[in-house]
């Protein structure tokens, strides 16, 4: 186990598109358990993805369950290997950071309710619905498989989903 | 600490920002946002000059442009910029001292603003007012909560919401 050096924004592998995992076998899980202690290591984060410390393969983790504002239906851990988003819900605006832009936070708006489709950390295929503050995690997280930050997706802060409804 | 103000129009941030450039300033937070057809630009810029210095390297874009500068010595924070933990927002019919009240309570209960924008919007029956506040709650939002309860009763809509950053 080793907790692993962060990529910080600009590098431009965090601008990449990750590759799917062909085998979930003990060497990913490996790497599994280092990305987790990564995560644990930093401060107060609810979940990483694998290009975050350079390995450019479609692996996240997320953890919502020491999260004050964690939605009371969430998983606790997720080892997330090669995930799909295949069903969205609703629209909300929250704020996000990330391990690899530090010291800032900006809002962004995310689907309220997903279903995500993974293989687990045994290469099981398994689907999880996901709410509110954990289903924000999940979509920051898979955003970082496709090269995606959350810096892309800010809106100002003059965007509001009651005025947006409005219209 | 740079305000400007003037009357809305294409090229005012590319004069202003040009011009901070070509006399060696370097532009940090800033909000620069369009007001009633009035531009407005605070902007805190890292510079060797001092305030007379500064307001003569923006003169000349502020007569060309039609602005009014002002500036002030501004004291650099130490740090990152501080997080809002606390989200209020306030709608109803739009009719005096509804900013006054809510910003009232909010004081009392602990609360300090980081960031507030407002606006009119015109509804089928009147004006509707629309504020939009995030702060720092130094008391947790329990007492925001319950000083935007007593706020509710009076007919305005309002929402209290915490804001725990997604950090991942």
């Amino acid at each position: 186990m080793a907790v692993l050096p962060i990529l910080t924004y600009p590098d431009p592998r965090l601008k990449q598109v990750s590759r799917p995992v062909e085998r979930v076998d003990d060497a990913v899980r490996a790497f599994i358990a280092d990305l987790e202690e990564t995560m644990r290591a930093g401060p107060a984060a609810v979940g990483i993805a694998a290009p975050q410390v350079g390995r450019l393969l479609r692996i996240v983790i997320v953890d919502v369950s020491g999260a004050r504002r964690a939605n009371p239906d969430h998983h606790g851990r997720m080892v997330l290997v090669n995930p799909e988003i295949v069903e969205w819900e609703g629209l909300a605006v929250g704020r996000e950071g990330c391990l690899s832009v530090p010291e800032y936070t900006g809002n962004v708006v995310r689907a309220e309710r997903i279903t995500v489709r993974a293989l687990d950390e045994r290469g099981e295929p398994r689907e999880w619905r996901c709410t509110g503050y954990e289903a924000r995690a999940v979509q920051h997280e898979v955003d970082h498989l496709d090269g995606i930050l959350f810096l892309d997706r800010l809106v100002s802060r003059r965007t509001d989903l009651f005025r947006r409804r409005g219209r | 600490m740079v305000t400007v103000v003037g009357r809305d129009r294409p090229g005012i941030v590319a004069a202003l920002a040009q011009a901070l450039f070509d006399a060696g300033c370097n532009l940090a937070e800033a909000s620069m946002i369009r007001l009633a057809g009035t531009f407005t630009v605070m902007v805190v810029v890292a510079c060797e000059r001092d305030a007379a210095g500064l307001e003569a390297v923006l003169r000349p874009v502020a007569e060309r442009l039609g602005l009014r500068v002002h500036v002030d010595p501004a004291a650099a924070e130490p740090g990152p910029a501080p997080e809002p933990d606390v989200r209020v927002t306030v709608s109803g019919a739009d009719r005096a001292g509804i900013v006054a009240r809510v910003a009232g309570a909010l004081a009392e209960a602990g609360v300090n603003i980081l960031d507030l924008e407002s606006a009119v919007a015109e509804g089928p029956r009147g004006p509707i007012y629309i504020l939009h506040i995030e702060g720092q709650a130094a008391r947790g939002i329990g007492p925001v909560r319950e000083a935007m309860a007593a706020v509710a009763r009076e007919g305005i809509d309002v929402s209290v919401r915490p804001v725990e950053p997604v950090v991942g």
